[in-house]
């Protein structure tokens, strides 16, 4: 018996409409742990570097993590991955919801699609009983309304449905894969969905999950919730409130957006409003946020309350969480009930709600500009709310301009030409970052930005304060109980971290800290992006109830596999470097790894090259950020080498792939 | 004194993560905790997210029968659907019972050797839209009567007690 996974992966053949149940190597999850780093090595294994996203070779694949199901609290993530229609690299996209606990019950780890289907299908799957179903009546339908047609037409209320909007249809770049209370919205992977033909996944799972070590995973699921109950009691002094407690930031449960709305930008991230958070202001968004929301809720097994019921009178009642709260509002200049009423049409389109405000702002930029014209705003209500609703429309049927924009502000820029390019600011990797320009350089934020492989920092971040405390009092008292540091030094590094003069940004932490730091944060995402457990009481938070000290004992009583804290490093950086590997045969090279010029006023040429070499060296990759010969061997990656070699990579300059043209992707 | 046990359920404070139903499925495990399955849960969250029902509920007692008619409930304007409120493990839904065999479940407040302080439901339910309450109650023994006293009583509550004594009387002297 294989505790805690299944042993099981679903493979579905949309070409020929073959359904298998593969059982899966073991070993592979001693390797990989599972989720993500399993969901790489198929992609590896299986999707040569030569196949293009909407190719129907490209594999997308639906994975649990190692963890999900079981009762860890917080494991329940579902992890997405195919090559990104945007970013031309693996794309990596993640959402919590009860999707992965229930495929889990149904006896599956994932389920890979591959091949096109010729008509708009969806899943069906239920314990062993797994059907291919026609879904051209769902066609156009809104994601959650799908999800709702979906359980009723197959009168199983308890379902849960993954699906996607008109955007994934219409291969959106932007395009989201929904859930309800969550969604896998990043880079653009309910495009790859749309292109398969496959409108939903839905799966009622009865069965039951296994543990090794029962007794002992449960004593350290109490230890979790306990260290739950008393952290929610007491959040962390000094920093801003969203980020005092544990969760993915409140935005839901709480209303003070003083820090977001006047450290974040406005618009295409251009503007900052350093004195827009007033009383008034704060009174009235408190009222609209109040008035709209129903309930707190959480996704499965989890006590916090990170999202919220929302229901604006007069449109369908929908699901929200984190962010999307001020994304809209912030790039349409607007307010909060606007925020609150076009998040309900973006999530039924189901489209990233990082990425395509920011679009839209892109676009009203490039008008006001004179580079985008009354030509191609012909039919746009002159108002400025009216626009953005326009804008959406267009961009999620692709008409008109939409068609150009669908394809995000970098491929939209190079096509619309007339130095389109420089509106196109706010990117890394051909990706859309949150809309933040800061003054001085931090260089655990620029190495953090630069060679992230999710290309999305808020999946990259966490464990360290973001900034340093003023006082040593503060900062004393901040260490005095950080038991989740993975060594003494990181202690050290915050007390000694100023606001000012010597031992503050950029300088301060020193070049080789900000790798420590760094490689720090990225092991606590990767070690959940493989189990399932949710960054928000992990990787995420200060001071969480999961990291590396635990970590490892959850792993070994669940699977009864041996885990200690060096293995689990170990798979980590296995993990880290095969996804990198990906990547680099695709293309990446250091070249791509910059985060926008304008992120940060102040920058420091020289030193961002240290950085860079250092992290590099760190990693055990070469300057050009290729994982060596001697790496790959130290971890049993020597079939990468072999690739690498065959094709050249590891020789200057050669294999390395000219840069890809956009082709057509009209519907 | 009889020492009644109850789940105070407050479906304000209800997030909807199920970790009641992860728990208690859990702690129903034999052996203890090695597998997990909402589907053998004893407590289920009955919920409909989109029209914010979030209804946590236990398995109560088994019945052979479905009830002639059904009750529907409108509480704060949300329409619950019928059974919703039901306890029982009953032919007419597939609720509160195994997977497997379809045999009936049903809440025994966890109750174990030693004595847990509150249900696994409650433990995990760090929202507190599970409470656990104790309490005594006296229990207040009525007198059985029997058929005889029975008939009688309606015979004095009719006639009056001196016509029934004297009936009485007339009737043993006459054996």
């Amino acid at each position: 018996m294989r505790y805690a996974e299944t042993g099981f992966n679903l493979e579905i053949d949309l070409s020929r409409g073959n359904i298998e149940r593969v059982a899966t190597d073991p070993r592979l999850t001693e390797l990989h742990i599972g989720g993500l780093g399993t969901n790489a090595r198929i992609l590896w294994d299986r999707v040569p570097p030569e196949i293009e996203p909407f190719s129907p070779d490209n594999l997308l694949i639906f994975s649990t993590g190692l963890l999900c199901g079981t009762p860890a609290p917080g494991a329940n993530r579902t992890m997405v991955t195919a090559y990104s229609p945007q970013t031309l690299l693996m794309g990596y996209s993640m959402m919590g919801g009860f999707w992965a606990p229930e495929l889990k019950h149904a006896g599956y780890d994932k389920v890979i699609f591959r091949g096109k289907s010729p008509n708009l299908i969806y899943l069906w799957i239920q314990n062993d009983k797994v059907e291919i179903r026609d879904a051209s009546h769902l066609r156009g339908k809104g994601a959650n309304e799908t999800a709702e047609l979906i359980k009723q037409e197959l009168k199983e209320p308890n379902a849960q449905v993954a699906a996607i909007g008109l955007a994934g249809e219409n291969k959106v770049y932007m395009a989201s894969i929904e859930q309800g209370r969550s969604s896998a919205s990043r880079l653009g992977l309910g495009a790859v969905m749309g292109d398969k033909g496959i409108k939903a996944i839905a799966v009622r799972g009865t069965k039951d999950i296994n543990l090794a070590r029962p007794d002992e995973f449960i004593e350290l699921c109490n230890e979790v919730l306990k260290y739950i109950r008393a952290r929610e009691e007491k959040p962390v002094p000094g920093v801003m409130p969203i980020l005092a407690g544990l969760g993915s930031p409140q935005e839901m449960k709480l209303v003070d957006e003083k820090w977001h709305t006047e450290n974040f930008s406005w618009g295409n991230a251009r503007v900052r409003k350093k004195e827009f958070w007033t009383q008034e202001v704060e009174e009235k968004w408190k009222e609209t946020q109040l008035n709209v929301r129903t309930r707190l809720i959480s996704c499965y097994n989890c006590p916090m309350k990170c999202g919220a019921m929302i229901s604006v009178p007069g449109i369908s009642t929908y699901m929200m969480k984190c962010f999307s709260k001020l994304t809209y509002t912030m790039a349409a200049f607007s307010d909060l009930d606007f925020g609150f009423r076009i998040a309900q049409r973006a999530t039924e389109y189901g489209v990233d709600g990082f990425s395509t405000p920011q679009v839209m702002a892109f676009a009203v930029e490039l008008y006001e500009a004179g580079i985008l014209t009354d030509a191609d705003f012909a039919g746009c209500p002159s108002d400025n709310e009216g626009r953005f609703y326009w804008l959406l429309d267009r961009i999620v049927q692709r008409e008109g301009i939409g068609e150009v924009l669908a394809n995000g502000t970098h491929w939209a820029a190079q096509q619309i030409g007339k130095g389109a390019e420089e509106y196109a600011h706010n990117n890394i990797k051909k990706h859309e970052q949150l809309p933040l320009k800061l003054g001085m350089l931090n260089p655990v934020y620029f190495l953090m930005y630069a060679t992230g492989e999710k290309i999305n920092i808020t999946q990259i971040e966490g464990q360290f304060p973001q900034s340093p405390f003023p006082t040593m009092e503060e900062r004393e008292d901040f260490v005095k109980d950080w038991i989740q540091v993975p060594d003494e030094k990181f202690k050290q590094y915050l007390l000694d971290w100023e606001l000012r003069g010597e031992k503050s940004n950029p300088y301060y932490p020193t070049v080789d800290m900000s790798v420590d730091i760094v490689d720090w944060q990225e092991m606590m995402h990767y070690i959940d992006d493989a189990t399932g457990i949710c960054a928000g009481l992990s990787s995420f938070p200060l001071k969480p109830p999961y990291h590396i000290h635990n970590l490892p004992l959850f792993i070994s009583a669940a699977t009864g596999v041996d885990m200690d804290e060096a293995g689990l490093k170990q798979v980590y950086r296995r993990n880290r470097n095969l996804i990198r590997a990906i990547n680099v045969r695709r293309g990446l090279r250091r070249a791509d790894e910059k985060p926008p010029e304008d992120h940060w006023r102040k920058r420091f040429p020289e030193l961002e090259t240290q950085l860079l070499d250092a992290y590099y060296k760190f990693r055990g990759w070469n300057n050009d950020g290729i994982p060596t010969k001697e790496t790959l061997h130290e971890l049993g990656l020597d079939y990468i080498t072999e690739d690498f070699e065959q094709r050249g990579i590891f020789e200057n300059g050669k294999g390395q792939q000219k840069p890809r043209t956009k082709r057509g992707s009209k519907k | 004194m009889k020492k009644v046990k109850v789940i105070k359920i407050d479906v304000d404070k209800c997030n909807g993560c199920r970790a009641c139903e992860v728990i208690c499925s859990a702690f129903h495990a034999s052996p203890k905790y090695s597998s997990n399955n909402p589907e053998r849960s004893r407590i289920r969250l009955i919920h409909d997210p989109l029209k914010d029902l979030y209804l946590p509920v236990q398995a109560g007692e088994y019945t052979k029968a479905e009830c002639t008619g059904r009750d529907k409930y409108v509480l704060d304007g949300k329409e619950y659907d019928e059974c919703d409120f039901c306890r029982a493990s009953c032919p007419s839904r597939d609720l509160f019972k195994e997977p497997d065999s379809g045999l009936p479940l049903k809440c025994d407040m966890c109750e174990s050797d030693p004595p847990l302080s509150e249900p696994m439901c409650v433990q995990w339910c760090l929202n507190d839209a599970l409470t656990y309450e104790e309490r005594e109650e006296e229990e207040t023994e009525e007198e059985k009567l029997e058929d005889v006293e029975i008939g009688l009583e309606s015979m004095v509550n009719k006639y009056g007690l001196e016509k029934v004594i004297d009936t009485v009387a007339r009737m043993s002297k006459k054996d």
